[in-house]
């Protein structure tokens, strides 16, 4: 039991005296991370609101899909995205592998599918009568949409913070595709597993609370949008 | 059946399947480096120990050198295989090892990118090898993870009076097939052993920088944990690896597909 005191203890005075190795490592990860889930919201949200409201034959195929997609092995996404940006791979000449670029890329494949699926739940759970009525009322096709994005807001909201959650916890495809390079590749997924290794076991200790933290705020963002949803039924005209 | 004795007789059946996950008594816990792991050597070695004591199973954990003894230390090991002297000798002094046995060795390589840019460090004194990295800025990986690879490339820095950062200095914090598939991608030098390299080089764009150099000798050598769980097994298992029959498996280990041997065996012979 000491020793996991000890890890405790020693983790915090770490974090207050702002060692830098620490903190540096944070900041990549927050980067690699949330550049992956905007990259991520970027592509999800078009799919993710087309899935909802078109109706198209495979649909049903396209939308189990996206749902597998949540179910993606980080460790599989990470063979595949090393592979393509090998050296002899097929976008090699990027030079990419090793390099935060290529962690952004794992993560954005992961986070992807995150945002189209709660996305397309999202814009399904708002009735379809709104974009009619809103139609009907003179709106464009596109200030319609706009209307039912608008409804759906605190949802996608919530996509953001699952998807977030999800891949900054992520150590499988990064260690692949980053390497885990000191100073540069090195999150603090990655670092968790290498200090354990080394027995620094305080660092290891400080950044899984830092990633424990970041992982509730994340999902008590979420719940927080979920408790919210019944109160927001309002009169359209409003 | 009313549901809650189906709840607790799944509970019980359970329980007891997660009790039979326990390690057995029988089994011998060897801690080791990755670099022996990576070699492909325990799949032929570790079934001719069991053939001849059917009565114990060993499993290995391959991490590095310097986490194989951190984790002897704690007593979750009962064997280390290791090839990190001076962490070794440390680890007896401090009274955690009852024996220690040299097993077999090989050497540390150089190794470094094809290319003809490539080649303008080349020289068998690793010294030389390093200074002319460093100056040069080539790109260089250490494996950054206290093994027992990186604790002798620290001390050739050490030797050739450098300290070693900058951009061009990349720690990974990897095993050594990691390590020398990412020098291969990054056309990069590192230092290896000679095994993991060759068992490998047909996937690796890496050639030989440095080789020769004493200092580049990898000694590798077995340790029985003093208050093993598993004593009987440990003895067992290091009486083995330096009788003449396990020493003649690994002294041809790689012979047929690499044309000559990744290590060569030099335990004592017994009575000595």
């Amino acid at each position: 039991m000491d020793v996991l005191g000890d890890a405790i203890s020693q983790a915090i005075g770490l974090l207050l005296s702002g060692d830098p190795y620490l903190w540096q490592i944070i900041a990549r990860s927050l980067q690699v991370s949330g550049l992956a889930v905007f990259f991520g919201l970027l592509a999800g949200i078009p799919i993710g609101t087309w899935l909802g409201l078109a109706r198209f034959p495979g649909r049903g195929v396209a939308v189990a899909l996206v749902n597998t997609g949540l179910a993606l092995p980080p460790v599989v996404v990470g063979l595949f995205v090393y592979l393509l940006l090998s050296r002899e791979g097929p976008l090699g000449a990027l030079g990419w592998l090793y390099t935060p670029s290529a962690m952004v890329a794992a993560q954005f494949v992961l986070a992807a599918p995150y945002v189209a699926a709660i996305t397309l739940a999202a814009v399904q759970s708002v009735p379809p009568e709104l974009r009619l009525q809103a139609r009907a009322l003179g709106a464009s096709r596109w200030q319609a949409l706009m209307l039912h994005l608008r409804e759906a807001r605190l949802s996608l909201m919530a996509a953001v913070a699952a998807g977030f959650g999800a891949v900054i916890s992520e150590v499988g495809a990064v260690i692949m595709v980053g390497g885990n390079v000191h100073g540069e590749t090195r999150v603090i997924t990655t670092a968790i597993v290498l200090e354990t290794r080394r027995g620094q076991f305080a660092t290891a200790m400080a950044l899984g609370i830092i990633l424990l933290a970041i992982a509730f705020t994340a999902n008590a963002f979420i719940t927080r949008v979920q408790q919210s949803q019944p109160r927001r039924r309002r009169p359209l005209t409003s | 059946m009313p549901p809650a004795a189906g709840i607790v007789s799944t509970s019980v059946l359970a329980f007891l399947a997660l009790l039979s996950c326990r390690s057995e008594p029988r089994e011998i816990v060897l801690t080791s480096t990755t670099s022996t792991e990576d070699s492909g050597l325990f799949e032929v070695l570790l079934p001719a120990f069991q053939s001849a004591h059917p009565q114990y199973r060993v499993r290995v954990i391959a991490v590095g050198s310097g986490e194989a003894l951190r984790l002897a230390a704690r007593g979750d090991a009962d064997v280390v295989l290791s090839h990190s002297p001076r962490a070794e000798m440390e680890f007896i002094n401090a009274g955690y090892g009852e024996s220690r046995d040299r097993v077999m060795f090989n050497d540390f390589v150089v190794v470094g990118p094809v290319s003809p840019a490539g080649r303008t460090c080349d020289d068998r004194d690793v010294i030389v090898v390093l200074r002319c990295i460093a100056e040069s800025e080539s790109l260089f990986i250490s494996r950054g993870d206290d093994s027992g690879t990186h604790a002798r490339e620290r001390e050739l820095w050490a030797a050739a009076g450098l300290r070693p950062e900058g951009e061009w200095y990349l720690e990974v914090g990897q095993g050594m097939g990691a390590v020398l598939m990412m020098a291969s991608e990054k056309e990069a030098v590192t230092l290896s052993d000679r095994g993991t390299y060759l068992s490998r080089s047909d996937r690796l764009q890496l050639r030989v920088v440095s080789e020769g150099d004493p200092r580049l000798r990898n000694q590798y050598s077995v340790i029985v944990v003093r208050g093993a769980s598993n004593p009987d097994g440990a003895h067992a298992f290091v009486e083995w690896i330096v009788s003449m029959s396990a020493q003649k498996i690994i002294g041809k280990y790689g012979v047929e597909k690499y044309g000559r041997p990744l290590f060569s065996p030099n335990a004592r012979p017994p009575g000595m």
